[in-house]
Protein backbone atom coordinates (compact mmCIF):
# COMPACT_ATOMS: atom_id res chain seq x y z
CA UNK A 1 0.00 0.00 0.00
CA UNK A 2 1.92 3.61 -0.95
CA UNK A 3 1.53 6.44 1.46
CA UNK A 4 0.58 3.34 4.65
CA UNK A 5 1.35 4.76 7.81
CA UNK A 6 2.20 2.26 10.43
CA UNK A 7 0.48 3.27 13.66
CA UNK A 8 2.80 2.57 16.38
CA UNK A 9 0.27 0.14 18.64
CA UNK A 10 1.47 2.42 21.90
CA UNK A 11 -1.39 5.12 20.26
CA UNK A 12 -4.17 2.72 21.49
CA UNK A 13 -5.47 0.87 18.84
CA UNK A 14 -4.49 -2.55 18.98
CA UNK A 15 -3.16 -4.89 16.20
CA UNK A 16 -7.00 -5.83 16.07
CA UNK A 17 -8.34 -2.58 15.94
CA UNK A 18 -6.19 -1.85 12.94
CA UNK A 19 -7.79 -4.47 11.44
CA UNK A 20 -10.95 -3.56 11.46
CA UNK A 21 -9.82 0.07 10.54
CA UNK A 22 -8.21 -0.88 7.37
CA UNK A 23 -11.06 -3.27 6.24
CA UNK A 24 -13.52 -0.23 6.96
CA UNK A 25 -11.73 2.91 5.24
CA UNK A 26 -13.23 1.97 1.65
CA UNK A 27 -16.37 2.07 3.50
CA UNK A 28 -18.70 0.14 5.72
CA UNK A 29 -20.70 -3.01 3.37
CA UNK A 30 -24.17 -2.48 1.72
CA UNK A 31 -25.10 -5.68 2.85
CA UNK A 32 -28.06 -6.37 5.85
CA UNK A 33 -25.62 -7.73 8.31
CA UNK A 34 -22.04 -5.22 7.41
CA UNK A 35 -20.45 -5.78 10.47
CA UNK A 36 -20.82 -9.12 10.27
CA UNK A 37 -19.80 -9.16 7.35
CA UNK A 38 -16.41 -7.23 8.30
CA UNK A 39 -16.17 -9.99 11.28
CA UNK A 40 -16.45 -12.80 8.45
CA UNK A 41 -13.84 -11.09 6.49
CA UNK A 42 -11.23 -10.68 9.54
CA UNK A 43 -12.30 -14.20 11.22
CA UNK A 44 -13.85 -12.11 14.08
CA UNK A 45 -17.36 -12.51 16.20
CA UNK A 46 -19.75 -9.76 15.11
CA UNK A 47 -19.56 -9.02 18.85
CA UNK A 48 -16.16 -8.55 18.60
CA UNK A 49 -16.13 -5.87 15.43
CA UNK A 50 -19.04 -3.79 16.87
CA UNK A 51 -17.50 -4.12 20.22
CA UNK A 52 -14.49 -2.67 19.32
CA UNK A 53 -16.02 -0.23 16.91
CA UNK A 54 -18.33 1.40 18.98
CA UNK A 55 -15.02 1.58 21.70
CA UNK A 56 -13.65 3.72 18.95
CA UNK A 57 -16.61 5.85 18.18
CA UNK A 58 -16.71 6.42 21.99
CA UNK A 59 -12.98 7.62 22.29
CA UNK A 60 -13.57 9.87 19.11
CA UNK A 61 -11.20 7.84 16.63
CA UNK A 62 -14.70 7.33 14.80
CA UNK A 63 -16.04 10.69 14.34
CA UNK A 64 -19.12 8.94 13.24
CA UNK A 65 -20.47 6.26 10.72
CA UNK A 66 -22.11 8.01 8.26
CA UNK A 67 -22.04 9.53 4.27
CA UNK A 68 -19.12 11.69 3.17
CA UNK A 69 -21.41 13.63 -0.15
CA UNK A 70 -19.51 14.67 -2.72
CA UNK A 71 -19.50 18.42 -2.88
CA UNK A 72 -18.89 18.55 -6.90
CA UNK A 73 -21.75 16.50 -7.73
CA UNK A 74 -24.54 18.23 -5.32
CA UNK A 75 -23.28 21.71 -7.12
CA UNK A 76 -20.96 23.19 -4.61
CA UNK A 77 -18.19 23.78 -6.72
CA UNK A 78 -17.02 26.42 -4.77
CA UNK A 79 -14.49 25.90 -1.87
CA UNK A 80 -13.23 28.76 0.06
CA UNK A 81 -10.65 28.07 2.87
CA UNK A 82 -11.85 31.73 4.72
CA UNK A 83 -9.33 33.00 7.12
CA UNK A 84 -9.97 35.87 9.92
CA UNK A 85 -7.82 37.62 12.24
CA UNK A 86 -9.80 37.35 15.77
CA UNK A 87 -8.20 38.26 18.77
CA UNK A 88 -6.41 35.66 20.78
CA UNK A 89 -8.56 36.07 23.82
CA UNK A 90 -12.03 35.58 21.77
CA UNK A 91 -10.76 32.60 19.37
CA UNK A 92 -11.93 29.55 21.13
CA UNK A 93 -15.76 31.30 21.35
CA UNK A 94 -15.47 33.06 18.29
CA UNK A 95 -14.50 28.89 17.01
CA UNK A 96 -17.33 27.93 18.79
CA UNK A 97 -19.54 30.50 17.01
CA UNK A 98 -18.48 29.90 13.45
CA UNK A 99 -18.16 26.21 13.75
CA UNK A 100 -21.51 25.78 13.86
CA UNK A 101 -22.40 27.61 10.97
CA UNK A 102 -24.31 24.90 9.20
CA UNK A 103 -22.41 25.98 5.59
CA UNK A 104 -18.85 25.64 7.55
CA UNK A 105 -17.36 22.10 7.47
CA UNK A 106 -14.03 22.69 9.25
CA UNK A 107 -13.06 25.44 11.74
CA UNK A 108 -9.45 25.49 12.88
CA UNK A 109 -7.26 27.38 15.12
CA UNK A 110 -4.30 27.95 13.66
CA UNK A 111 -0.56 29.86 14.50
CA UNK A 112 -0.83 33.67 12.90
CA UNK A 113 2.97 34.02 11.41
CA UNK A 114 3.31 37.79 11.59
CA UNK A 115 3.56 40.28 9.95
CA UNK A 116 2.23 38.54 6.40
CA UNK A 117 -0.08 36.29 7.82
CA UNK A 118 -2.44 37.44 10.68
CA UNK A 119 -5.17 34.99 10.30
CA UNK A 120 -5.75 32.59 13.35
CA UNK A 121 -9.03 31.13 12.77
CA UNK A 122 -9.43 29.22 9.50
CA UNK A 123 -13.30 28.26 8.16
CA UNK A 124 -13.65 26.07 5.42
CA UNK A 125 -16.85 27.67 3.29
CA UNK A 126 -18.90 25.69 0.59
CA UNK A 127 -20.75 27.35 -2.03
CA UNK A 128 -22.03 26.66 -5.39
CA UNK A 129 -20.62 29.80 -6.92
CA UNK A 130 -17.77 31.94 -5.43
CA UNK A 131 -20.53 34.78 -4.89
CA UNK A 132 -22.37 32.63 -2.46
CA UNK A 133 -19.46 31.92 -1.07
CA UNK A 134 -18.92 35.40 -0.67
CA UNK A 135 -22.70 35.96 1.01
CA UNK A 136 -21.52 33.57 3.37
CA UNK A 137 -18.64 34.85 4.67
CA UNK A 138 -20.53 38.41 5.40
CA UNK A 139 -22.42 36.28 7.74
CA UNK A 140 -19.07 34.56 9.33
CA UNK A 141 -18.55 38.57 9.22
CA UNK A 142 -21.92 39.25 11.21
CA UNK A 143 -21.21 36.86 13.37
CA UNK A 144 -18.00 38.19 14.80
CA UNK A 145 -18.84 41.35 14.76
CA UNK A 146 -15.90 43.56 16.22
CA UNK A 147 -14.02 40.58 16.65
CA UNK A 148 -12.83 40.43 12.79
CA UNK A 149 -9.75 42.42 12.73
CA UNK A 150 -9.72 41.40 8.63
CA UNK A 151 -10.29 38.49 6.95
CA UNK A 152 -9.38 36.95 3.91
CA UNK A 153 -10.76 34.06 1.69
CA UNK A 154 -8.45 31.70 -0.58
CA UNK A 155 -9.84 29.71 -3.40
CA UNK A 156 -8.54 26.40 -4.68
CA UNK A 157 -7.60 26.69 -8.04
CA UNK A 158 -5.94 23.30 -8.68
CA UNK A 159 -5.08 19.66 -6.79
CA UNK A 160 -1.51 19.29 -7.29
CA UNK A 161 -1.71 16.07 -4.95
CA UNK A 162 -4.46 14.10 -3.08
CA UNK A 163 -3.69 10.90 -1.93
CA UNK A 164 -4.97 10.91 1.41
CA UNK A 165 -3.86 9.58 4.41
CA UNK A 166 -3.71 5.74 4.60
CA UNK A 167 -3.56 3.43 7.33
CA UNK A 168 -1.66 -0.30 6.94
CA UNK A 169 -3.32 -3.25 8.17
CA UNK B 1 -30.67 12.07 -6.61
CA UNK B 2 -34.66 12.64 -5.54
CA UNK B 3 -36.76 14.01 -2.09
CA UNK B 4 -36.40 10.20 -0.91
CA UNK B 5 -33.00 10.11 -1.32
CA UNK B 6 -32.23 13.30 0.71
CA UNK B 7 -34.29 12.51 2.81
CA UNK B 8 -31.95 9.10 3.56
CA UNK B 9 -29.22 11.24 3.47
CA UNK B 10 -29.88 13.56 6.00
CA UNK B 11 -31.17 10.61 8.25
CA UNK B 12 -27.07 9.24 7.96
CA UNK B 13 -26.29 12.78 9.78
CA UNK B 14 -27.34 11.05 13.20
CA UNK B 15 -24.77 8.29 11.96
CA UNK B 16 -25.28 4.28 11.02
CA UNK B 17 -25.95 2.60 14.40
CA UNK B 18 -23.53 0.19 15.43
CA UNK B 19 -26.31 -3.03 15.36
CA UNK B 20 -26.89 -6.16 13.43
CA UNK B 21 -28.97 -4.51 10.81
CA UNK B 22 -28.12 -0.82 11.03
CA UNK B 23 -29.71 0.06 7.42
CA UNK B 24 -33.13 -1.78 8.69
CA UNK B 25 -33.02 0.22 11.63
CA UNK B 26 -32.45 3.73 9.52
CA UNK B 27 -35.44 2.52 7.11
CA UNK B 28 -37.99 1.59 9.98
CA UNK B 29 -37.40 5.80 10.99
CA UNK B 30 -37.98 6.54 7.21
CA UNK B 31 -40.60 4.46 6.45
CA UNK B 32 -38.93 2.61 4.03
CA UNK B 33 -37.47 -0.84 3.41
CA UNK B 34 -33.87 -1.91 4.40
CA UNK B 35 -33.53 -3.00 0.70
CA UNK B 36 -34.55 -0.06 -0.25
CA UNK B 37 -32.26 1.97 2.00
CA UNK B 38 -29.57 -0.33 0.42
CA UNK B 39 -30.27 -0.33 -2.64
CA UNK B 40 -30.46 4.05 -2.48
CA UNK B 41 -27.25 4.01 -1.03
CA UNK B 42 -25.58 2.10 -3.72
CA UNK B 43 -26.97 4.04 -6.52
CA UNK B 44 -25.68 7.51 -4.16
CA UNK B 45 -22.35 5.67 -4.25
CA UNK B 46 -22.36 4.06 -7.87
CA UNK B 47 -23.01 8.02 -9.57
CA UNK B 48 -20.97 9.79 -7.19
CA UNK B 49 -23.58 11.84 -5.39
CA UNK B 50 -21.94 10.13 -1.85
CA UNK B 51 -18.16 9.51 -2.33
CA UNK B 52 -17.27 7.71 1.18
CA UNK B 53 -19.79 5.40 3.19
CA UNK B 54 -18.62 4.43 6.31
CA UNK B 55 -16.89 5.06 9.70
CA UNK B 56 -15.12 8.65 9.47
CA UNK B 57 -11.48 8.23 11.47
CA UNK B 58 -10.01 11.07 13.23
CA UNK B 59 -6.68 10.38 11.74
CA UNK B 60 -4.47 12.37 14.78
CA UNK B 61 -6.30 10.03 16.98
CA UNK B 62 -5.58 7.28 15.74
CA UNK B 63 -1.95 8.01 15.90
CA UNK B 64 0.27 9.88 13.82
CA UNK B 65 1.34 13.83 13.31
CA UNK B 66 -0.53 16.35 11.31
CA UNK B 67 0.07 19.64 10.17
CA UNK B 68 -1.18 22.28 6.90
CA UNK B 69 1.59 24.27 5.89
CA UNK B 70 1.93 27.22 3.18
CA UNK B 71 4.47 28.44 0.68
CA UNK B 72 4.60 31.72 -1.58
CA UNK B 73 6.15 30.23 -4.45
CA UNK B 74 7.38 32.17 -7.57
CA UNK B 75 4.66 31.74 -10.52
CA UNK B 76 7.47 30.69 -13.09
CA UNK B 77 9.22 27.82 -10.45
CA UNK B 78 5.06 26.27 -9.92
CA UNK B 79 5.91 23.24 -11.26
CA UNK B 80 9.21 22.60 -10.11
CA UNK B 81 8.14 23.22 -6.36
CA UNK B 82 5.13 21.18 -6.73
CA UNK B 83 7.12 18.42 -7.82
CA UNK B 84 9.37 18.67 -5.90
CA UNK B 85 6.92 19.14 -2.36
CA UNK B 86 4.53 16.12 -3.83
CA UNK B 87 7.97 13.71 -4.11
CA UNK B 88 7.56 13.72 -0.47
CA UNK B 89 5.13 10.57 0.68
CA UNK B 90 4.25 12.61 3.56
CA UNK B 91 2.46 14.88 1.66
CA UNK B 92 -1.25 13.70 1.16
CA UNK B 93 -3.22 16.73 -0.24
CA UNK B 94 -1.38 19.54 -2.16
CA UNK B 95 -3.84 22.78 -3.20
CA UNK B 96 -3.32 25.43 -5.55
CA UNK B 97 -4.55 28.86 -4.26
CA UNK B 98 -5.14 31.88 -5.28
CA UNK B 99 -2.98 34.11 -3.02
CA UNK B 100 0.90 35.49 -2.39
CA UNK B 101 0.47 31.86 -0.36
CA UNK B 102 -0.29 29.91 -3.12
CA UNK B 103 0.39 26.56 -2.60
CA UNK B 104 -0.71 24.84 0.98
CA UNK B 105 -0.27 21.18 1.82
CA UNK B 106 -1.11 18.72 4.31
CA UNK B 107 1.58 16.93 5.58
CA UNK B 108 1.06 13.42 7.89
CA UNK B 109 3.51 11.45 9.51
CA UNK B 110 3.78 8.66 12.10
CA UNK B 111 6.48 10.20 14.11
CA UNK B 112 5.41 14.09 15.13
CA UNK B 113 9.58 14.76 14.46
CA UNK B 114 8.98 13.95 11.03
CA UNK B 115 7.01 16.64 10.17
CA UNK B 116 9.80 19.24 11.40
CA UNK B 117 12.16 17.39 9.31
CA UNK B 118 10.21 17.22 6.22
CA UNK B 119 9.44 20.91 6.16
CA UNK B 120 12.81 21.45 6.52
CA UNK B 121 14.00 20.02 3.55
CA UNK B 122 11.05 21.33 1.58
CA UNK B 123 12.63 24.58 2.49
CA UNK B 124 15.62 23.52 1.89
CA UNK B 125 15.07 22.05 -1.62
CA UNK B 126 13.18 24.64 -2.93
CA UNK B 127 15.23 27.29 -0.81
CA UNK B 128 11.83 28.77 -0.13
CA UNK B 129 9.95 29.43 3.19
CA UNK B 130 7.44 26.99 4.68
CA UNK B 131 5.00 28.38 6.85
CA UNK B 132 3.90 25.96 9.47
CA UNK B 133 0.10 26.01 10.41
CA UNK B 134 -0.59 23.17 12.61
CA UNK B 135 -4.18 22.87 14.31
CA UNK B 136 -4.40 24.28 17.85
CA UNK B 137 -7.82 23.27 18.11
CA UNK B 138 -10.89 22.47 15.98
CA UNK B 139 -14.36 23.76 16.25
CA UNK B 140 -15.81 21.04 14.51
CA UNK B 141 -19.07 20.50 13.15
CA UNK B 142 -20.21 17.87 10.27
CA UNK B 143 -21.29 19.71 7.01
CA UNK B 144 -24.81 19.16 6.58
CA UNK B 145 -26.31 18.17 3.40
CA UNK B 146 -29.88 20.78 2.40
CA UNK B 147 -29.35 20.23 -1.18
Amino acid sequence: MSNAMDIPIETGLDPVDRRIVAATQAGLPLVARPYHAIAEELGLSPADVMHRMQRLLDAGAIRRIGAVPNHYALGWTANGMSVWDVPDEHVAEAGQMVGALEFVSHCYRRPRHLPDWPYNLFAMVHGRDREEVADKLTRIAAVLGNWDCGHDVLFSSKILKKTGLRIAG
Amino acid sequence: MDSRDKELINALHGGVPIEERPYAAIAERLAMTEEEVIGRLQTLLDDRTLTRLGPLYDAARLGGAFTLAAMAVPEDRFEEVAEIVNSFPEIAHNYAREHSLNMWFVVGAERPERIAEVLSQIKDRTGLEVLNMPKEEEYFLELRLTA
